[in-house]
């Protein structure tokens, strides 16, 4: 027996039509997968237990219209279970599917009326009185009249019980699906009859013409983004071509306003001719009934949008929101026709259109036309590509997968534009971040791992240290990640050494490293743009400003405009007078840098903390060690130190000793502050050590070794402006005995006076260790610094001991993902990815910095 | 932490007797955070020194503290082993507790009979308070000498040390000495105390007995040795002026009464600004029409209590961008504990003025009170576009201090802001410019408006301006 073909797209919401013991649960469990059937039973029995209450109806469908909605929105076909006998039943499975624009579909199992009464008397789990089982068998024929009316888009009826059994259910795609096809494709905007431009640009993107129309000899695809007539000058030829190259399956097109609107005058419907109809109007004429029909059928047999290239690209003649995307509905192809307004008009009686770019979150890059702008203009992936050809702009092709623009310049102006064309700073309603994309547990994707996420916590207090204290979000292209210490030092005196930085990398297959001195300044990041133009078209930063020096959490470095601008004139001085800007073809540079003096960004903490600490310090010892002495000095006494109980005796002689050895911990611990502190009197003052290049135009160095970047440092920032301090650094080879104590060597000298110790890297920028990152550096701090972090009497074995428990894992697990988080920053701004897409980084790292590791790490 | 107390007289190696502790041995002494050291540096006949030495363990006092982060390290490098702190006065009863209590079984008379003792504490932190010292031991009848050095003699730019030397002589009993330094150290202190129990109240009041309730500062005393917890600062203060005899009474109850004006000048100039501006934020909302309300930087959810209390308003949103401080708008307003009507009225809700936001929009009126001034400067367009052009409510309402107010503040550095958070502060030129360039770019319209007290020179304490969109009513 040939079985019973129903068809269906992919997508759409299915109504099972039919009264009760039809057999309905087990068609839907028999054709699609248990997931995708909502039964209303099931929810029944979720409200109040009994599968069978008729008494908590109303709940049980709005729990199950909800799940419905739920699967639609991610874009899963769904089943809805029920008898869906009544009309207003019904109406809830067609609005559903209208408002989340996917066709509604109806199964009715309309079996004959004996089978229904015997299955119902055969059943014991429930009664139902023969009565019912009638009526339902009435409602359902009574039903199947209406249901096109009602909306259901596709209706199969079966009928017997063999059909039920014998059915095979076919799922088609779309018609606007055409993910299988790849490209490349040459993606043309709106052209309004300007033939010439047209076939000029054609030309240019190398289509040659033959007989059976353009022709690309590498097999590019055209992909015509609607709007092809009126008010140009070759209304006819235009559709010819286009008519011919899709024929020929050269092209593919999509249909635009004018073209749905020649469409009706085609056809004989009323139409104003207005907006240049009449132009195409009278062509039409000329051409003949032939043409005008084969022109009339071209259009209407138009789809409103194609999803292509794996669901990467789109094309829509007026763009698509994310949610219309592959999806099928009257709204949906008014949106690709006309975009979204909001019905109101404008002063120049056009419609206000909203602006559903900005909100684009898709993956997809959506191509599009409609509105005529100077420019192409792009957003949050999405690229409008009608430049006002006919108004006396040009005609834009963009070529995919390159993203190229090719354009050609308007002959003449065919048309005076009713408003001007839009401005590029007309379009900057998405260049705000939205709080939406932030206030919620985020999941980043990173090259270097896959997934970060940062609990809503966290991102929580971002929001709020990003809101109150961050820098403009344009320039923060990227935050450094925090750095762990090497792991806890196995030698007596010290806390950390740098063997343990070696050992670390060794141990993980690195063999080369390479330390840099620890300057004492502070973490300090720098954009610099060539000009303030750059600095907008790039960072689209609008302020007047060319760049920025800002610290590891994303506030401006300097509070005063005139220090940051007067820094950054030097840098620009000393990039330009090197040629930097030309070697590396850049305008813009991110460089990662220390600041000193580090008292400058510390005031605070110098005056609140270790100044008063270091104060009252020697002034207590002091005085201890003076009544020690004195005590000491007439010392009839002797030392009684076997009773050590509480109240009991205690040699004075080792008090002193102790008291003078606290003394002179804290005299280091003062000497230790103190060299990070300078009074900055002029610009001259400041000193700026860069470390790493890190993102140009197009490029981020993150798998140059660091050599490369100390090397390219010197070369093009450091010697001639003094403000601007190498790094000195050394590199170790870990396998080689002398070469680690010559590291070892070097650090004791970096640090024997105070030196805040030296940072240990891998000899690349990024090191993994079989696909496993490894952390990018570790800092080995000196003996000496260390008195400022964990006090000044840290040394004296009694505390060492203590402090050498220490959990380093933590830190590092942070480390590597704020490391992770700032490359992908650096590359998605180096790609031209979208504000909201860098800032998700950044904030990542911000966010990450909110989790509680100790501080003294 | 050093105490030396010295006696000057004639057989003064008796201070071992009065203090329990043999002038030829130095002794140590366990305390929970550390230990005590007991020593004579000097002994003879006509002059004893005695000295108490604690030797703070910093790592104890850290433990269990992990991870503060604002500057990070307060809880590592601090002076709290070193500056002269309550953990003193701990010692001082614990190591001399029966001396401080006036008994001495071996030489009673001694112990009641006023000495001629000078006692030397150092790094006392009186945080550049230079009378401080004076007010609280003058009374008492002590000749005061500090002396203060410069925070770090290798930067003079940064200015003197917080902490003074204090020395204190006079003539008095060995226990009213030690009771005195034992109360009076703590007052000095303001960072940290380490007790928090009602017992406190007991012990302030029986080491301060007959000399607190007559010390002139007694209040100050009293409020700043409770630092942090104001309401056992208030019973105490309740329970020394009940124990005050009826003529001392009415003397004391003048100063007293002196006082409280004083305060409630003080506060004249602070409280009722807030309420003032309030109360006219609130009028303006009302006069607007408007039924919804969204409040920009709601803080702890003042304005937005007023607003839940007009039926006008049917709607409003309470926002801010810190959760802590939501979190004190929520322990005021507490919406769990609200019926049904008035919690639907509320939404809280974290959010940034510089990001854009879907839920500010649909509200008749943004109220924004006190709050621009806290974004920084360079974030101003983005705030701008935030409320006036994505938000665009009918109608916004937004206050602001005038800076040129802020001479009338007699306390105020020249050119300092009102709150070490705000990153700016307009005069009215340059806040009717600010307002006039919105206007302009959004299309609004703006009436601006001074609250407080109207001074002829410099206005009134703080501006605002009510925006109506253009074309609405």
């Amino acid at each position: 027996m040939e079985r019973f073909k129903i068809e269906i797209p992919e997508l759409c919401l299915v109504a099972m039509v039919g009264g009760t013991s039809s057999g309905k649960t087990s068609f839907a469990h028999r054709y699609f997968r248990p997931t995708e059937v909502l039964s209303s039973d099931f929810f029944r029995g979720m409200v109040c237990d009994d599968e069978s209450s008729q008494n908590v109806s109303g709940d049980a469908f709005d729990l199950l219209y909800y799940a419905a909605e739920k699967r639609l929105k991610n874009g899963k076909l769904t089943v809805v279970d029920a008898t869906n006998l009544q009309q207003s039943a019904r109406k809830q499975v067609t609005e559903l599917a209208k408002n989340q624009n996917v066709h509604a579909v109806a199964i009715v199992l309309n079996l004959p009326e004996e089978i229904l009464q015997e299955r119902n008397s055969a059943r014991r789990d429930r009664n139902i009185s023969p009565r019912v089982v009638h009526q339902h068998c009435v409602d359902v024929k009574r039903s199947i009249r209406n249901l096109r009316r009602e909306g259901f888009r596709f209706i199969y009826v079966i009928e017997s019980q063999d059909q039920a059994e014998n059915t095979e259910i076919v799922r088609t795609r779309l018609w606007n699906d055409k993910r299988d096809e790849h490209g490349p494709f040459d993606i043309i905007g709106d052209i309004h009859g300007c033939c010439d431009e047209l076939e000029i640009l054609l030309e240019k993107l190398g289509y040659r013409k033959t007989e059976e129309g353009y022709v690309h000899p590498d097999g590019r695809k055209a992909a015509f983004l609607g709007d092809f007539c009126d008010r140009g000058a070759r209304n006819g030829d235009v559709l010819r071509l286009v008519m011919d190259m899709v024929k020929a399956g050269n092209a593919i097109a999509v249909p635009g306003n004018h073209d749905v609107k020649l469409l009706k005058y085609l056809r004989g419907r009323k139409v104003a001719l207005t907006h240049g109809l009449d132009r195409t109007a009278a062509e039409m004429e000329e051409r003949g009934e032939d043409f005008r029909k084969e022109a009339a059928e071209f259009i209407d047999g138009l789809v409103s949008h194609y999803v292509l290239d794996d669901g990467k690209l789109v094309i829509s003649h007026a763009g698509l929101k994310q949610e219309y995307i592959g999806r099928s509905s009257a709204r949906v192809r008014d949106f690709c026709l006309y975009g979204e307004t909001t019905g109101e008009m404008d002063s120049y009686g056009l419609p206000v259109r909203l602006d559903w770019a900005s909100d684009y979150r898709g993956h997809g890059t959506v191509v599009y036309g409609h509105i005529a702008g100077r420019e192409v203009r792009q957003l949050n992936e999405t690229y409008c590509i009608d430049t006002g050809c006919v108004f006396g702009g040009k005609l834009t092709a963009l070529r995919y997968p390159e993203r190229e623009i090719v354009e050609v310049p308007a002959l003449r102006q065919y048309y005076e534009p009713v408003r001007p064309l839009e401005e590029e700073s007309d379009k900057d309603m998405g260049d705000m971040l939205t709080v939406g994309d932030f206030n919620k547990k985020l999941h980043i994707g990173t090259e270097l791992i896959p997934a970060i996420d940062i609990p809503e916590n966290n991102a929580a207090a971002a929001l709020e240290i990003m809101s109150r204290f961050a820098a403009d979000p344009h320039w923060l292209i990227y935050l450094p990640p925090t750095m762990s210490p090497c792991e806890t030092s196995g030698l007596e005196e010290y806390l950390e050494h740098p063997l343990e930085a070696f050992a670390y990398y060794r141990s993980h297959g690195i063999r080369n490293v390479v330390c840099e001195k620890k300057h004492m300044g502070s973490r300090a990041v720098i954009v610099l743009c060539r000009t303030p133009d750059t600095a907008l078209r790039r960072f689209g930063v609008a302020d007047g400003t060319r760049g920025i020096i800002y610290t590891r959490t994303g506030r401006r470095f300097f509070d005063d405009a005139e220090t940051e601008s007067a820094l950054l004139d030097r840098l620009d001085a000393a990039l330009t007078g090197t040629g930097f800007w030309e070697d590396f073809q850049t305008d813009w540079v991110c460089l990662d840098t220390e600041l000193m003096p580090w008292s400058e960004k510390a005031q605070g903490l110098l005056h609140s903390q270790y100044a008063p600490t270091g104060n009252a310090g020697l002034d207590g010892l002091s005085a201890a060690v003076k009544v020690l002495e004195k005590a000491c000095e007439r010392q009839n006494m002797t030392p009684e130190v076997d009773k050590i109980t509480s109240g009991q005796n205690v040699d004075p002689v080792m008090l002193l000793q102790k008291y003078r050895a606290k003394k002179d911990d804290m005299e280091r611990y003062v000497k230790a502050y103190r060299e990070y502190c300078w009074t900055v009197k002029s610009i001259d003052d400041f000193r700026i050590a860069p470390f790493h290049i890190l993102a140009c135009e197009g490029r981020v160095f993150r798998e140059e070794k660091h050599v490369w970047h100390m090397e390219n440092i010197r070369r093009y920032i450091t010697g001639a402006d003094p403000v601007f301090l190498e790094t000195p650094f050394l590199c170790v080879d870990t396998e080689s005995e002398e070469s680690v104590q010559k590291g070892v060597g070097w650090w004791l000298e970096l640090t024997a006076d105070g030196g805040e110790g030296m940072v240990v890297k891998p000899e690349f920028f990024t090191a993994k260790q079989d696909a496993k990152l490894l952390q990018p550096a570790v800092k080995c701090r000196g003996r000496e610094y260390l008195r400022i972090i964990y006090g000044a009497e840290y040394l004296e074995p009694e505390h060492l001991n203590r402090l050498k428990v220490r959990s380093l894992s933590r830190k590092r697990n942070l480390a590597l993902k704020e490391f992770s988080l700032g490359m992908e920053s650096l590359e998605r701004f180096a790609k031209g990815e979208p504000l909201y897409r860098v800032h998700e980084c950044a904030f990542g790292v911000l966010a990450l910095e909110s989790e509680p590791v100790d501080p003294r790490l | 932490m050093l105490l030396t107390i010295t006696y000057e007289g004639e057989n003064t190696q008796e201070l071992g007797f009065l203090l329990h502790k043999n002038p030829e041995r130095a002794q140590q002494f366990e305390l929970s955070f550390g230990k005590a050291y007991v020593f004579y540096p000097e002994v003879s006949e006509e002059r004893t020194t005695v000295a108490l030495l604690l030797d703070i363990d910093p790592l104890d006092l850290a433990r269990g503290k992990a991870g503060s982060r604002d500057g990070g390290l307060f809880d590592y490098v601090n002076d709290r082993p070193y500056a002269s702190t309550s953990f003193m006065s701990t010692a001082i009863a614990r190591v001399f507790g029966t001396a401080i209590s006036g008994r001495c079984d071996k030489r009673q008379e001694l112990a009641d009979t006023p000495l001629k003792l000078t006692a030397c504490l150092y790094a006392l932190r009186d945080g550049g308070n230079d009378t401080l010292a004076e007010e609280l031991f003058q009374p008492l009848g002590y000749t005061v000498v500090t002396s203060r050095t410069q925070l770090d003699d290798a930067f003079p730019e940064w200015g003197l040390s917080p902490y003074i030397d204090l020395t204190i002589s006079g003539t008095v009993k060995l226990s009213e000495l030690l009771n005195h330094i034992y109360v009076l150290i703590p007052v000095f202190d303001r960072q940290k105390h380490y007790y928090s129990t009602e017992e406190e109240i007991q012990k302030l009041l029986a080491h301060g007995e007959g000399w607190l309730a007559d010390h002139p500062s007694r209040e100050k005393i009293t409020r700043r040795y409770f630092f942090a917890k104001k309401g056992y600062a208030q019973k105490a203060l309740d329970i020394l002026l009940d124990e005050e005899t009826p003529e001392e009474e009415s003397g004391e109850k003048e100063e007293t009464l002196q006082e409280q004006e004083e305060a409630q000048k003080e506060k004249e100039v602070h409280t009722p600004l807030n309420t003032l501006r309030l109360e006219a934020v609130k009028n303006a909302v009302l006069k607007s029409g408007a039924t919804s309300v969204i409040d920009l930087g709601c803080g702890e959810g003042r304005l937005t209590s007023l607003l839940l209390n007009e039926p006008q308003i049917r709607k409003v949103a309470a926002c801010d961008v810190s959760v802590s401080v939501l979190e004190k708008a929520a322990q005021r307003l507490k919406p769990d504990k609200m019926q049904t009507y008035r919690r639907e009225k509320l939404t809280l809700m974290q959010a940034s003025l510089t990001y854009r936001d879907k839920r500010f929009e649909g509200y008749d009126c943004a109220c924004v009170v006190e709050v621009v001034e806290h974004i920084e400067p360079m974030r101003i367009p983005a705030f701008e576009r935030v409320v006036f052009e994505f938000a665009a409510p009918r109608t916004v309402i937004l206050t602001t201090p005038n800076k040129e107010y802020n001479v009338n503040y007699e306390r105020m550095r020249e050119n300092a802001l009102r709150h070490g958070d705000h990153r700016f502060e307009w005069t009215r030129e340059e806040f009717r410019k600010w307002t006039e360039h919105v206007c302009e770019r959004f299309g609004y319209s703006c009436e601006i408006s001074g609250i407080g007290d109207l001074d002829e020179k410099t206005g009134t304490p703080t501006q605002m301006g009510v925006f109506t969109k253009n074309g609405e009513i």
